[in-house]
């Protein structure tokens, strides 16, 4: 186990946050460090929120109270410029990489340098086809469009995509959904060498305990709108939660009533 | 007391949604003079709106034009007054005819187009993605949309007005038996400045309109699939009936005595 004292300062620290959309409390006061330089997965089942606190950090949905502080800058009520260069600090993987369809995939990877750095385009797509090599595809694929590529290269390009503007914190939503396993462990090893070479902070969200337990430090488990367990990966199996047995184990018996969604 | 609920309920979501339309329009008119702005963006959408609508708006102003040169004919000659169709034809056309066509036109190709386009995009998270990359969706989507819909309508417009002119020539002459010095002397002196620019000014507005309608629905669209059509079919119902009702003040606005 690692030590407190051995633990880093948090990079992101989430306290008392909560979120509703109507009637539906999503997150209900969740409290979470992430420490720099670790990558912490957060699982939890389906529907359980994991993708709404990612949005929250990012301020694509605004939280409706609590704190997210990001480097000890409070991230929570910014607006307009100031939360778009605070977003500069952030590369994602989205869960369906998200695209852009009009775009190649060299303007794709090349795009966050382009428009969010104002990088010369030229020089943008040399560093461009530096990250795609980086998730090792050929400069043979940079001219084509995202229509024509495969599950597994969409994400790879959202992979170098993300980390195309070496940014200190990267967050992946479900890197391996819809994948074959072989494909999934190609990502998983990709993730964990590209923060691995950046120093990043990395935080994943997943439902997928294999691809978990290979790409994370730590691991917390969301539910009921809180986290409810949170160490170290190599502990996991120890635990002693019912809740994360129940979840690890994959069992329809336990605490988790999957009829409530709850 | 359900009805009176029904009714109340109803209001309340039409006064939200026309709150939530008056927020999106401020917001995205204001986005057009603050930097960063894409020119690559806006010409590739100008490109897209006014080249690309040339051939339906340019069908659709030919037939009218013959159409209602046939019509006025049938009309008129019960009174000997074909020498009037020129006259019709010029006014119809460049007043009514020419803006209002070539807007629902437009409205079914571009408004359409740009809600599925901009939905596709917010139901597969590349809205999210663009926020991520530091870069506002509005400045990035829906201005270079607004700009090249409001600046490229009255050129089409423009467009539509001649072919729809020319359309009532050619029937005027190949088939009613017109003089073509004639029939081109009397449209001349009965076109008027008013009426050429208050079709323009009309076209501009439901430029607007349409690109407004598309991107507003477009990016507000949710729940995958059916949620783009819904938009789609909502940017194309409510840019027509905007145009249709926005035509109507902007006549009492040029012509009303």
């Amino acid at each position: 186990m690692i030590e407190a004292q051995d633990m880093p300062d948090p990079k992101i620290e989430i306290r008392s946050l909560y979120k509703a959309f109507g009637d539906n409390v999503v997150l209900d006061g969740l409290d979470l460090d992430i420490p720099e330089g670790r990558s912490l997965v957060v699982i939890g089942g389906s529907g359980t929120g994991k993708s709404v606190l990612i949005k929250c950090i990012l301020g694509l949905l605004f939280a409706d109270d609590g704190s997210i502080k990001v480097d000890g800058e409070e991230a929570i009520g910014l607006r307009g410029d100031t939360l778009d260069r605070f977003r500069l600090k952030f590369g994602m993987l989205f869960q369906n990489a998200a695209l852009f369809d009009s775009l190649s995939v060299l303007d794709n990877v090349a795009f966050g340098l382009v428009a969010g750095k104002g990088m010369a385009r030229a020089q943008a797509k040399e560093v461009a086809l530096d990250k795609l090599a980086q998730v090792e595809l050929g400069a043979d694929v940079a001219e084509l469009y995202p229509a024509e590529l495969s599950g597994g290269m969409r994400k790879r390009v959202g992979l170098a995509r993300a980390i195309a503007t070496e940014p200190k914190i990267l967050f992946f939503d479900e890197p391996t959904t819809g994948l074959d396993p072989i494909m999934g462990d190609v990502i998983d090893q990709l993730i964990v060498k590209c923060v691995r070479e950046l120093g990043a902070t990395a935080l994943s969200i997943t439902h997928d305990m294999s691809s978990a337990r290979r790409i994370s430090d730590r691991i917390a488990m969301l539910y009921d709108g809180k986290i409810i367990w949170e160490g170290p990966t190599t502990e996991i199996d120890q635990c002693g939660n019912p809740y994360v047995e129940q979840f690890i184990s994959g069992s329809e018996e336990g605490p988790i009533s999957f009829l409530t969604g709850a | 007391m359900v009805l009176l609920q029904t009714v109340g309920r109803t209001f309340l979501n039409f006064l939200a949604a026309a709150g939530r339309l008056a927020i999106f329009t401020t917001v995205a008119v204001s986005h057009c003079f603050r930097p960063p702005f894409y020119p690559r963006l806006l010409v590739r959408q100008m490109i897209e709106i006014g080249y690309y609508s040339l051939p339906v708006v340019g069908l659709t102003a030919i037939f009218t034009g013959m159409v209602l040169a046939l019509q006025s004919y049938t009309g008129f000659a019960r009174f000997s007054a074909e020498s009037a169709i020129p006259n019709v034809v010029i006014v119809s056309i460049t007043r009514e005819l020419g803006p209002v066509l070539a807007g629902l036109m437009v409205a079914g190709r571009v408004g359409a187009a740009m809600a599925a386009e901009l939905g596709t995009m917010r139901v597969t998270e590349q809205i999210d993605a663009l926020n991520t990359l530091a870069t506002n969706p509005f400045k990035y989507l829906v201005v270079p949309r607004l700009i090249a819909g409001f600046a490229m309508l009255p050129l089409l417009v423009l467009v539509a007005d001649i072919i729809g002119v020319f359309g009532g020539y050619l029937v005027s002459v190949h088939k009613l038996g017109f003089n073509p010095a004639t029939y081109l002397k009397n449209t001349i002196d009965f076109m008027e400045v008013q009426d050429v620019v208050s079709g323009l000014v009309k076209a501009a507005a439901f430029g607007f309109i349409i690109t407004l309608m598309g991107c507003y629905h477009g990016y507000h669209s949710k729940g995958g699939a059916q949620g783009v059509g819904q938009a789609t079919t909502n940017a194309v119902v409510t840019a027509s009936i905007l145009i249709l009702c926005s035509n109507y003040f902007i006549t009492e606005l040029f012509f009303a005595q």
